[in-house]
């Protein structure tokens, strides 16, 4: 099943403006050049709760799945 | 064009603490109950609440609810009402308990009550000296309350649409409200949602400011939409600018960190709150640090190779303490400031937090407006509790961990009216106007068909920097006229904003488009109702306001103690007394004085 880029994008809007800062980074940079396996990938760690993923991105909370870490590489690098 | 249309006992619109507040009490007493929302609930905004919820429990220091009434209407500058403040308070403890049982994990002490910490503005004795009257769980309170919250609601069966975007009120000839529309973002269809009852809870608007503590969701939808259904605004030039935002990054660092000892210096190194705030100094009230620190700033004495910022110091707290009660502030600043605090002080400025008007309510949530010469009639069929609405209890100035109270107290006292209003058969499904959707169909087909127009996000970014230049913490005379110009101007341009993607499906473009339209009318609001309050009166600080016995820190109480009443229709202003009696005779209403800590 391929994932609607649009769906992805508006999950992308979070509780944390600390989240919207680093998401508003990660869509003008990444977004659009993300292949379909990488946008599942994304799709899946969007699912974490905004306090835990905002741990992960910062270093408080190891990246509890394999699958997200190369998106939250992303995420951390900007 | 025909519309699908979906039935409901009561549609709530927004699920963050005031909607799944409101939602439990309806699902819970059998009503048929839909509640919108543009991101799935646990992920509302409600979520970055850290510091706690007030409650005069009274289990760490001594605290009873009179205390905490004078406070909350001194901290409002008198401008809350102060029937609405005693029904707050004395809920308080109510309403926190009531979570503990619902699962919520609050701090504990040693003997097992609920942990409280203080928090600036609150106080015992009448002011006297600070209280622990905040409850929390760590640094998540807000998290904690609302997963305890949704949890609740499935188990109610409380039906959730979420990532629909409510558009605009459906009202009848004679102003009863029926309901809303709505668009799915997942087909961009609009819908129909008729109900009986229709409550509000969809938040604020601090996205209206450059600089801002609010996640990216917070556009002010409700408040939009009410304000283009004809329901005045209540008080919106009052905006409380929280203390201690990130410098240049907006985050925010919670008040927690002064309530555990955290200590604002400016360039020289020197504690500077002594001078502003000798009794509460770090603890005193929002507005206050606020312009305390503005102060030092424009005189000076900021920080860094700009001098405009202060500096928040806890290198003196132990490791320890700074990791146990104040987990994520070392993170943050690390992220968005560079600096480890346990080795170096943080960087930080007041930036827009909260919004303290908004929907006019009375403590029982429902909508009132001024109708044959009396200033508070209920709107049939209309609710709203939390950011919002303003009932108001905030008044002039929102005190820290008052804001989580509210949403809980006035989220369940809306869905207790609306339980009653609908057991004793009041509310009743009206008919809907032929051209219910109307409105809202001719948003998107502009959208749909604008050529040659502007993009939304230049007019967002526009919209931001007049207000935050023109109406932020400190406001001059001419500074605001301009103002007015100048927000008319981008008001203007809105309308004629212009989207590339013109897909159905899943377009955040258009989406985003629909929440300016609701931004700009509180920014709107907010700067004709700022301009046109000649006065300084907590959040609200003019430069031309006079300090003196007469009109003490250039508060006029003699022409401005009165609510601000704004109608998007002509951009008119109108006004409506405090309400200073509280609920009960028997409780002495708190006496005018000057606002000093």
């Amino acid at each position: 099943m391929t994932l609607n880029r649009g769906r992805v994008r508006w999950q992308c809007r979070r509780a944390l403006l600390e989240l919207d800062l680093v998401f508003t980074r990660f869509l003008e940079r990444h977004f659009d050049r993300l292949t379909d396996g990488q946008l599942a990938d994304l799709d899946d760690l969007l699912l974490v709760e905004d306090h835990d993923l905002w741990g992960m991105i910062n270093g408080s909370r190891p990246v509890e799945n394999d699958r997200w870490k190369e998106m939250v590489e992303l995420l951390r690098a900007g | 064009m025909k519309v699908a249309k979906r039935t409901f006992d009561a549609v709530i619109v927004g699920a963050g603490g005031a909607g799944l507040r409101a939602a439990l009490q309806l699902s819970e007493a059998g009503l048929k109950t839909a509640v919108l929302t543009k991101v799935f609930p646990t992920r509302s905004h409600t979520v970055a609440a850290q510091g706690g919820v007030a409650a005069s429990l009274g289990n760490s220091t001594e605290d009873n609810w009179h205390w905490h009434m004078y406070d909350t209407v001194k901290g409002s500058d008198w401008l809350g009402d102060q029937d609405a403040i005693e029904f707050m308070v004395k809920k308080a403890n109510e309403v926190v308990v009531e979570l503990e049982h619902y699962g919520m994990p609050f701090d504990r002490t040693d003997n097992g009550k609920i942990y409280q910490r203080p928090f600036g503005g609150h106080s015992q004795n009448y002011g006297q000296t600070p209280v622990s009257r905040s409850c929390a769980a760590a640094d998540r309170t807000g998290h904690a309350m609302l997963h305890a919250l949704y949890q609740r609601n499935v188990r109610a069966n409380t039906q959730f649409f979420v990532e629909w975007m409510a558009m605009d009120l459906i009202r009848n000839a004679d102003g009863d409200v029926l309901g809303v529309t709505a668009m799915e973002m997942e087909t961009g269809e609009v819908s129909i949602f008729h109900a009986k009852a229709t409550i509000f809870a969809t938040g604020g608007a601090g996205r209206i400011y450059y600089s801002s503590t609010n996640a990216f969701i917070n556009t002010g939808d409700g408040v939009g939409m009410a304000a283009r259904a004809g329901i005045p605004l209540e008080d919106m030039e009052f905006w409380q600018f929280h203390p201690t935002g990130v410098a240049g990054a907006g985050v925010l660092i919670t008040e927690g960190v002064r309530g555990e000892g955290g200590i604002l210096r400016n360039a020289a190194g020197e504690r500077f709150m002594e001078r502003y705030a000798p009794n509460l100094k770090d603890l005193a009230s929002r507005d206050i640090v606020s312009r305390s620190m503005v102060t030092e700033i424009n005189e000076g004495r900021g920080c860094g190779t700009e001098k405009d910022h202060v500096l928040l110091d806890i290198t003196h707290l132990s490791p320890e303490t700074i990791m146990k009660r104040l987990p994520g502030i070392r993170e943050i600043a690390i992220q968005f400031a560079g600096v480890d605090p346990i080795k170096a002080p943080i960087p930080v400025v007041p930036t827009c937090h909260y919004q303290m008007g908004g929907i006019p309510t009375n403590y029982k949530g429902q909508v009132i407006v001024p109708k044959d010469g009396n200033p508070n009639v209920p709107v049939a069929g209309f609710y709203a509790a939390g950011e919002c609405a303003c009932a108001s209890v905030h008044g002039a100035n929102r005190l820290g961990t008052n804001s989580l109270l509210d949403l809980l107290v006035f989220g369940k006292s809306a869905g207790e009216t609306v339980v009653a209003d609908f057991q004793s058969g009041q509310l009743t499904l009206k008919p809907l106007p032929d051209d219910a959707a109307d409105v809202s169909l001719a948003r998107i087909a502009r959208l749909e068909t604008q050529t040659n127009g502007v993009e939304v996000n230049d007019v967002r970014l526009d919209m931001q920097r007049v207000m935050q230049k023109h109406a932020g913490v400190f406001r001059f005379a001419d500074m605001l006229k301009e103002g007015v110009t100048k927000i008319l101007e981008v008001a203007e341009r809105a309308k004629h904003t212009q989207i590339k993607d013109k897909s159905k499906v899943w377009n955040t473009a258009r989406t985003e488009a629909l929440e300016l339209d609701n931004l700009i009318e509180v920014a709107k609001a907010t700067m004709i109702s700022a301009e046109a309050r000649k006065e300084s009166r907590g959040a609200h600080v003019r430069d031309d306001a006079i300090d003196c016995a007469e009109t003490p820190n250039g508060r006029d109480d003699k022409n401005w103690l009165k609510h601000t009443l704004w109608y998007s229709e002509g951009n008119r202003l109108d006004y409506k007394p405090v309400n200073l009696q509280p609920m009960s005779a028997d409780v002495e209403p708190i006496a005018l004085a000057k606002r000093t800590y």
